[in-house]
């Protein structure tokens, strides 16, 4: 691989999955506390890293950008991918994008990504993204990314390599009965799943490193897009009412003195489970 | 009258998930189904049973490339048929397509339905599972993936032409599929268990550390009750077992009417990929297990005996 690359990674900030999370508001959102960067992004950031390290590194000029849509405290998830080793940062920071769903995400991205390779004046090679992100679980916004850049587009990559052409990569996806492996024209958009690595954890130096990393940052004016093109005013689904879930309660609870078997069965009969 | 669209995968027989999404078309109004390629009379004569009035097919097979021949079709059939709105499985594969139509389409894409009723306000699983929100399109039209077991099918499941009822219309499309896409250049099947797939099973039974890694007995109850395998995160780890039999917030979400768990401690992800379950069972023997917090019934004891004895138990009264 001779020619430098431009990788572009989307990262999310999202509520802690760990904590409570809790719907509110008319229309109800998502209310932010203290984030952290989606665990799923952790892949593709990582996927990206390894992908610059197999093809002769940054000194070979290739670069990853750690790219993110979101308030001021996202900005704790481009840290984040920083420390971990993306390159440079961008953060589209709007207070109009609030209540964004997957449609809008997409469009601005797709802005993002095009302003980027403006910007660095050389093409994006390829988007790497989370399978989902782990508050809004939909998992549309890569597919629709890679329709609106018109990208060849890798869903639930288990793995990926670059060819040895620099034109082309090679993934496999899990089916819930095959495995496929798959070939992409660059540039392309992969989606990768948690089975596709081991994130690394940043090292002190790594920390250091990031606080000399540069972040632009872009308001949604700046990408071509008004206030009716984002927010909820540009989104395609609207949330009408949320209720938690009730929570499970603990039914009985039997210690096994040599009838537990027989016991477990006699519930699935009488609850017509078999 | 309303037209939805199913858009299905299959051109062989219809699975229960297809049935589901049928079905509940039907709710809607008038169905019709597009599929990757021309079907052959059993399978019109089961859409039929479900009351489809048309079908749409490709002129030409999907060839090798990935997602994209799925999505130029969809978008054609659901401009010919006139959609309101374009209904698929709740898949990986599935929602892959959804994303790119809702694109092409200028649609809004509900994920993770577990309902849709005659507004077209769905009703979705958020949040791992933790809450649930109502929710719908603004756009003229609506792209909804929807959960299995999601729906009530009848008793009786159509298999053959009702009497007196036409084959539905079988309309060609020459679709465009021109753009950029990854191509399929191998497969590999991954052994087959004869159990039904994980993500649409009605009864998993699912293992974690606790097994050891011996999911044996796990796969007699399996399979005395007709249902699939799951394990934690820590039993994929191990390599006990493939990741495709994952249950957790970063694996599958199951939402079976049984979910048996089967030394699994039950940690928040966990959890969070079978808390919508019906029905939990919990065989722990750890009496401190979170797990046994949220079991409709919960065993504590070695499930190596426990098992077993259960699936003789059940076994004996089947006769």
């Amino acid at each position: 691989m001779n020619r430098p690359l431009t990788l572009v990674v989307p990262v999310k900030h999202v509520p802690d999955a760990q904590g409570e999370r809790v719907l509110s508001g008319d229309p109800p959102v998502l209310e932010r506390g203290p984030g952290i960067l989606s665990e799923l992004d952790e892949y593709a950031l990582e996927a990206a890293l390894q992908l610059v390290e197999a093809s002769g590194g940054a000194e070979a000029g290739h670069r990853v950008l750690a790219l993110t849509v979101g308030p001021a405290d996202a900005a704790a998830a481009l840290k984040r991918a920083l420390q971990l080793g993306a390159d440079a940062g961008v953060h589209v920071l709007d207070d109009a994008l609030a209540g964004s769903d997957a449609w809008v995400t997409a469009r601005v991205l797709a802005a993002a990504v095009e302003r980027i390779a403006e910007e660095e004046s050389r093409p994006v090679d390829l988007v790497l993204t989370g399978m989902a992100s782990t508050d809004g679980e939909t998992s549309l916004v890569p597919g629709q990314l890679a329709d609106r850049l018109g990208l060849a587009h890798v869903g639930f990559a288990s793995s990926l390599a670059l060819a040895e052409d620099g034109a082309t990569l090679t993934a496999t996806r899990h089916t819930g009965t095959e495995v496929l492996e798959l070939v992409a024209p660059l540039p392309a958009l992969v989606a990768v799943t948690d089975r596709a690595n081991t994130p690394r954890y940043p090292n002190f130096k790594a920390i250091m490193a990031a606080k000399k990393k540069p972040v632009r940052t872009w308001s949604a004016a700046d990408l071509g897009l008004g206030p009716g093109d984002v927010g909820l005013a540009g989104s395609l689904t609207r949330v009408l009412e949320a209720v938690p879930r009730p929570p499970r309660t603990a039914g009985e609870v039997v210690v096994d003195e040599g009838e537990g078997g027989i016991r477990l069965a006699e519930f699935l009969v009488a609850r017509k489970l078999v | 009258m309303t037209t939805t669209l199913v858009v299905l995968d299959t051109t062989e027989r219809l699975r229960r998930g297809d049935r589901e999404l049928l079905v509940l078309a039907r709710s809607l109004g008038e169905a019709h189904a597009a599929l990757p390629a021309a079907p052959g009379d059993g399978l019109l004569d089961e859409l039929a049973g479900h009351g489809v009035a048309a079908v749409h097919v490709p002129a030409a097979g999907p060839g090798d490339r990935l997602t994209t021949p799925a999505v130029a079709l969809a978008a054609a059939a659901a401009r010919a048929g006139g959609a309101r709105t374009v209904l698929l499985p709740n898949t990986p594969e599935a929602k892959d397509v959804a994303a790119r139509l809702g694109v092409r389409l200028e649609a809004g894409v509900i994920t993770d339905a577990v309902g849709l009723d005659t507004d077209l306000v769905a009703t979705k699983s958020v949040l791992a599972g933790g809450w649930t929100t109502r929710c719908r399109a603004t756009s003229p039209v609506l792209v909804a993936t929807v959960r299995p077991n999601s729906v009530e099918l009848p008793a009786e499941l159509p298999t053959e032409l009702p009497a007196g009822a036409d084959r539905p219309a079988v309309h060609v499309h020459e679709v465009e599929d021109t753009v950029p896409a990854a191509r399929v250049v191998g497969r590999t099947e991954l052994p087959a268990s004869g159990r039904p797939a994980l993500g649409e099973a009605r009864v998993v039974v699912a293992g974690g550390r606790g097994t050891g890694g011996d999911f044996g007995p796990l796969e007699e109850l399996a399979d005395v009750l007709g249902g699939a395998i799951g394990a934690s995160r820590a039993a994929v780890d191990a390599g006990w077992i493939g990741p495709e039999a994952q249950v957790g917030q970063t694996g599958r979400t199951v939402s079976p009417q049984l979910y048996v768990s089967c030394g699994i401690s039950g940690a928040v992800q966990q959890r969070a990929g079978m808390q919508t379950a019906r029905v939990i069972v919990a065989v722990n023997k750890d009496e401190q297990a979170p797990v046994l917090e949220i079991a409709d019934l919960g065993i504590v004891g070695d499930l190596k005996k426990v098992l077993p004895q259960a699936v003789e138990h059940l076994r004996s009264l089947r006769g």
